[in-house]
């Protein structure tokens, strides 16, 4: 039995916090609160890169680390700890993963370098943008994709993109798409996080190329494997959420005391605390399905992905009501989890979809397809 | 990471599935609360004998020299097989985790020599002479006095939520010896016999019809010093040793598997239509899933942790607070499914929804037993979140000082 991470594992967290720490992660994302012209933060993510975070899980034969999926659930938690404004899920848990498992050798040959260093970052599409009353899903055919995908995470930073399509036939296919061409027009769209942008991107026939084993299996593993990654970032920020809260029930006096010595405000802690402690279990869970590859990853998946965001919308919410007044305002950092926890709450469908195929995946062990 | 036994630890589960399949006796039907307790009995002198009554001790005190993990892991094992639990828990691990570890700190050689033998072996049972009617959770605030005669102490008090405390031989007994002190500090440890002239136990019929608790009465129990556990007024100490055996076995203990609400949710109609198919219905079944799993996870870091010879966190008592609350509203929820026949009892329901109705009946006690949900969580919040401690107003005053409120009971 050996239920956490490794000695390498907890040393590569140790560099990327120590990185993090000095880098100011929380500064960095309020600047991109201030200065919309930056999607994100290049410095960060080249020191990511420079400590070889978005090589982790690439092959050494594609400039790559050769690690795995552990290594990148330590940095996934890192980096959520900070709210670190880097374009980490789509590119590194999203893209290169989509590359990496279902790519040809050239589709591989060609971008998984790129995105290893950092140089090139990716993204997916997966909702269709149907603002303008057009709900049809994006079509490929003939070796184009035509539709408007949004929003798009790091929509306008990124060079490539999984784009999920419809072929001919209705059958889901993955696209590999460039987005430097004059068929791709991407325009941006608020979210309720400026410090992890998005857009709408719009293809008039762009030239893409599908991913020759991108399928609807292929995608439901994606996202399995991406909403554990996620939810490692959602508890590394939960996890900063509450220290903040304490720290502040701590500090403030109220009627003579620490409010922290109240019991309605303690008890309030004490679930936040408990609901990051179950998240934890179930991360660590689905962090083994997906290193292993088990049949169970569809249901640990769930249960991180439901119990991750559980836990950080809580706290989330929770380090507002104890920071009374001060936390609503724009100088408190309280809102930038606040804005990030429904961001990363939602990025991946929200927990009603989560919840129902988590009953789902159950149904099918009570039906015995699963052990 | 993995979920793999090391070969070692392997080979250990194999021996006590195999020992386990050998020495557990299939139950009887119709069985009788004393037919329970033997049955009970014999399957811990079996262990004693093979060492299993208390794994991780050295053999010299009756143990088997082993590890903390491989006492989880026989915990693990016994699981799996039909015996006799009390609250879910192993049945004698009052005597066996709490009461002979708190020996082990404060007890004398002599006092270790009388006691513990027999206690291993199930000849001796023990109960926890702990609460009282006028205090639960202020422990400390206990009135049960002792005073001194001769060599002897006379003891009178009533004590309640006594486990097991009718089939039980001594009783670990925390009484006040004297109430001049602050409330902390006049306390004394004895372990009383169950048998002897002013002992008196008293079932306790509980909302479910059960006795499982009893209330004790003390009337001037002698009790000579040589029983006495501790220093004469430092027994707090020594019953901060016994609350701190305490490895809640909430993470094993489930109240409502999820697959039985599953189960159940395929049967059941809501508004004419399959209850699974309600988003609902779905989202509860989910929640009662993660948080049933979930506990199992938790365990399984403990383990991970004792593997690596550390100690578990706090993780035992976010267990219990979250399966007990979880098999509240899992029976509710399996309830609320039946619609109007949501009120029948499991007599007329039928033997599936008997532990429906025990979650619905047990999980109120255990949201209450070894902790309420409220000191567990002020638990967490100040020995693991580090937050200032409550303002205690009867912290530093005499006992006996009339400025403290008082309960009305007793």
């Amino acid at each position: 039995m050996n239920f956490d991470f490794s000695s390498e594992q907890e040393q590569f967290r140790d560099q990327i916090r120590r990185f993090l720490e000095k880098s100011d992660g929380l500064s960095e994302g309020r600047s991109l609160l201030n200065d919309k012209t930056r999607d994100f933060s290049a410095p960060i993510w080249q020191g990511l890169a420079a400590l070889g975070v978005q090589a982790a899980a690439i092959p050494e034969a594609h400039a790559g680390l050769g690690l795995g999926m552990l290594e990148l659930c330590v940095a996934a938690q890192e980096i959520g700890r900070v709210l670190a404004p880097v374009p980490f899920l789509s590119s590194v848990c999203v893209c290169a993963e989509a590359i990496r498992l279902f790519g040809s050798a050239g589709q591989k040959e060609k971008w998984l370098p790129g995105l290893a260093d950092g140089s090139i970052i990716g993204t997916w599409g997966f909702a269709e943008d149907d603002r303008g009353g057009e709900a049809r899903a994006t079509r490929s055919m003939a070796g184009t994709i035509i539709g408007t995908k949004g929003p798009v995470l790091d929509g306008r930073i990124a060079k490539i993109m999984i784009v999920v399509s419809e072929d001919a036939s209705g059958a889901l296919v993955l696209m590999l798409c460039d987005l430097d061409q004059t068929a791709v027009v991407r325009q941006p769209i608020k979210t309720l996080d400026p410090t992890r942008p998005a857009a709408s991107i719009r293809f008039n026939a762009a030239i893409a190329e599908a991913l020759p084993n991108g399928d609807g299996d292929a995608w439901r593993k994606i996202l399995d494997r991406a909403a554990v990654l996620l939810a490692f970032e959602q508890l590394g920020a939960a996890e900063t959420a509450l220290a903040s809260a304490c720290e502040y029930a701590h500090d403030r006096i109220a009627f003579g005391r620490k409010i922290g010595s109240f019991q309605a405000v303690k008890h309030k802690l004490a679930d936040m605390y408990s609901k990051i402690e179950l998240a934890r279990c179930h991360c660590y869970y689905g962090a083994w399905a997906i290193s292993t590859d088990a049949q169970e990853a569809p249901l640990a998946a769930a249960g991180a992905r439901c119990s991750a965001t559980d836990a950080f919308e809580f706290a989330a919410q929770e380090n507002i009501q104890i920071h009374g007044g001060i936390g609503v305002t724009w100088e408190s950092n309280c809102h930038q989890f606040y804005r990030r926890a429904r961001l990363t709450g939602l990025i991946l469908g929200s927990r009603y979809e989560w919840q129902d195929r988590l009953v789902t995946q159950l149904e099918k062990q009570l039906q015995g397809s699963v052990v | 990471m993995d979920f793999y036994d090391t070969p070692e630890d392997a080979q250990f589960r194999a021996e006590v599935r195999a020992w386990l399949t050998k020495h557990v006796e299939p139950r009887p039907s119709n069985q009788s609360p004393e037919e329970k307790v033997a049955r009970a009995k014999r399957l811990l002198a079996a262990k004693a004998a093979a060492g299993y009554a208390a794994i991780s001790w050295p053999k010299a005190l009756g143990g088997l020299g082993g590890t903390e993990i491989q006492s989880l892991i026989f915990l693990q094992e016994e699981s799996r097989f039909d015996v006799e639990t009390l609250h879910g828990s192993d049945f004698f691990s009052v005597g066996l985790q709490l009461c002979a570890g708190t020996f082990l700190k404060w007890a004398t050689a002599e006092q270790i020599k009388r006691f513990i033998p027999p206690l291993l072996r199930g000849d001796e049972v023990w109960c926890q002479l702990f609460s009282e009617p006028s205090g639960g959770s202020d422990l400390a605030a206990v009135r049960t006095r002792a005073v001194r005669d001769g060599d002897d102490w006379l003891i009178t008090g009533q004590k309640v939520w006594t486990t097991g405390g009718h089939f039980s031989d001594f009783g670990l007994a925390l009484t006040r010896t004297d109430p001049s002190m602050p409330k902390h500090q006049g306390l004394t440890m004895f372990a009383v016999d169950m048998r002897a002239a002013g002992v008196e136990v008293r079932p306790i019929r509980q909302m479910s019809g059960e006795s499982e608790f009893n209330q004790v009465f003390l009337d001037g129990v002698r009790v000579p010093d040589s029983c006495r556990i501790g220093a004469v007024n430092g027994g707090w100490k020594v019953a901060l040793t016994t609350l701190g055996q305490e490895r809640s076995t909430a993470a094993t203990l489930a109240f409502v598997d999820p697959q039985e609400l599953l189960k159940i949710s395929r049967d059941a109609k809501v508004n004419g239509r399959p209850a699974i198919s309600d988003g609902r219905i779905r989202e509860r079944i989910a929640e009662c899933w993660l948080n049933t799993f979930g506990m199992r996870l938790m365990n399984y870091r403990s383990q991970t942790a004792l593997g690596r010879g550390a100690v578990p966190g706090p993780e035992e008592s976010i267990a219990k607070l979250i399966i007990a609350q979880q098999g509240q509203r899992s029976a509710v929820i399996a309830m609320d499914m039946l619609g109007v026949h949501g009120i029948l009892t499991a007599q007329e329901l039928g033997e599936r929804w008997k532990s429906i109705e025990r979650a619905w009946f047990w999980a109120p006690a255990f949201r209450i037993a070894g902790g309420t949900d409220e000191i567990l969580r002020t638990i967490l919040a100040e020995r693991v979140l580090r937050l200032p401690a409550d303002i205690r107003i009867d912290r530093d005053v005499p006992f006996n000082g009339s400025a403290i409120p008082r309960s009305k009971s007793n």
